[in-house]
């Protein structure tokens, strides 16, 4: 791949197919942790560790282990058993490294293994036939874009709460037509 | 009977998986731009559910709690890897576009909340009762929004392979089939149900 390629191709997985805004991965943890801005960068950053490693994982799992021994049914039971593995191991390690970022990514890193854009990316770099290359800077410019939704969502859901929201409006209803103008914006760039 | 009807319309109205706790949202917005669609992943979770509520609700006895959570998740990714293998033989279309959102019904937060707060609790009987109640309200929800989605969005309607054109597609809002649409819609009937249910209170009514 040249310079060029690789730009766009991260572009496209940053911004244009925006994991959250267009592909409806991670939606739960999208609305849930962007009350608080603390929070959402929390949660950003861990979800940009455990797919980029789970990622590289579970693409070597599928092309070393069960591509060889024709074990392709077996591809979302393996999938999320390396993914919920893989949580536990990175809440270890972080624990043992460093105690001030297990303080912040702590709460997150136990609901990863239910965020759908883990499972979701690992399961996009088998089906669209990624080059290893390729699904290194897929996975990162994903994570990226959903850190990058994540938070800047969560300022729009400040100036939400220090509004005068009509009564059946408040939290979800608001937050999804909120999320809809943002993905229009999106949609704009294809 | 009477008891089953009265348990679903209270998972349907006071706690609906999706407008009430907001769970699952990423197949209720990334699969129902049709009806057919939402159907199809309705039924979907519904299967999952009443069978892994089966499974867990039978060995759970057996595993112990540290790594009851594990074991959950791999009985409900056997039962769905076993469910795209059927939908891959029966209607390959429909495996075709609900695509990547099959093998992710393994995260639904519905499935693995029953398995947690109900079937790992609860005998064989009553958890495959509450699984098909809990997954009756999920499908029917989704199949509501799928039809406003396609109904508002392109101006006719496919039930099954029946199709009814009501208006020209021209003067429709054709957005509500996109992604945009998929959050406004959602985000319009949020506000319809508790427009409703504030009003119910305010009469007096218990709902």
């Amino acid at each position: 791949m040249t310079m060029n390629e690789i730009i766009i191709f991260a572009v496209s997985a940053f911004l244009v197919q925006n994991i959250v805004l267009t592909q409806f991965l991670g939606l739960c943890s999208f609305f849930g942790v962007s009350n608080k801005r603390t929070s959402a960068v929390g949660m950003g950053l861990s979800v940009l560790a455990v797919i980029t490693l789970s990622s590289i994982v579970t693409y070597t799992i599928y092309y070393k282990i069960l591509v060889p021994y024709d074990l392709l049914h077996l591809r979302t039971i393996v999938f999320i058993l390396v993914v919920s593995g893989f949580v536990q191991i990175v809440e270890m390690i972080i624990k043992k490294i460093s105690k001030p970022l297990y303080d912040i990514l702590g709460i997150y890193l136990p609901l990863i293994t239910t965020n759908c854009a883990v499972l979701g990316v690992a399961l996009i770099n088998i089906d669209r036939q990624f080059t290893f290359t390729q699904m290194i800077i897929f996975s990162i410019s994903t994570a990226l874009g959903y850190t990058v939704v994540v938070y800047m969502f969560s300022f729009l859901r400040d100036e939400i709460n220090k509004s005068p929201v009509p009564r059946a409006l408040r939290n979800n209803p608001i937050a999804l037509l909120t999320a809809g103008i943002m993905a229009l914006a999106m949609s704009g760039l294809v | 009977m009477n008891k089953l009807y009265t348990n679903l319309k209270d998972s349907l109205i006071k706690d609906n998986p999706i407008f009430v706790s907001y769970l699952a949202l990423c197949p209720t917005l990334g699969t129902t731009s049709t009806f057919n669609n939402a159907i199809g992943m309705g039924l979907s979770v519904l299967f999952v559910l009443i069978f892994s509520n089966l499974l867990i609700s039978s060995v759970r006895n057996f595993v112990p709690s540290e790594i009851r959570i594990p074991v959950f998740i791999t009985i409900i990714a056997s039962l769905v890897t076993l469910l795209e293998m059927i939908l891959e033989a029966v209607t390959p279309t429909l495996y075709e576009t609900l695509g990547m959102f099959l093998p992710l019904i393994v995260v639904n937060c519905i499935i693995l909340g029953r398995a947690e707060s109900f079937a790992s609790k609860n005998n064989v009987k009553k958890s495959i009762i509450d699984g098909l109640i809990t997954g009756l309200a999920f499908a029917i929800t989704i199949s509501i929004i799928g039809a406003f989605r396609e109904f508002f969005g392109t101006g006719s309607i496919s039930i099954f392979s029946l199709r009814l054109q009501m208006f020209t597609q021209e003067i429709m809002p054709s957005f509500l089939t996109k992604n945009t649409g998929a959050f406004i819609s959602l985000g319009l009937m949020g506000w319809v149900f508790n427009e409703i249910k504030i009003n119910n209170m305010k009469k007096g009514k218990v709902n």
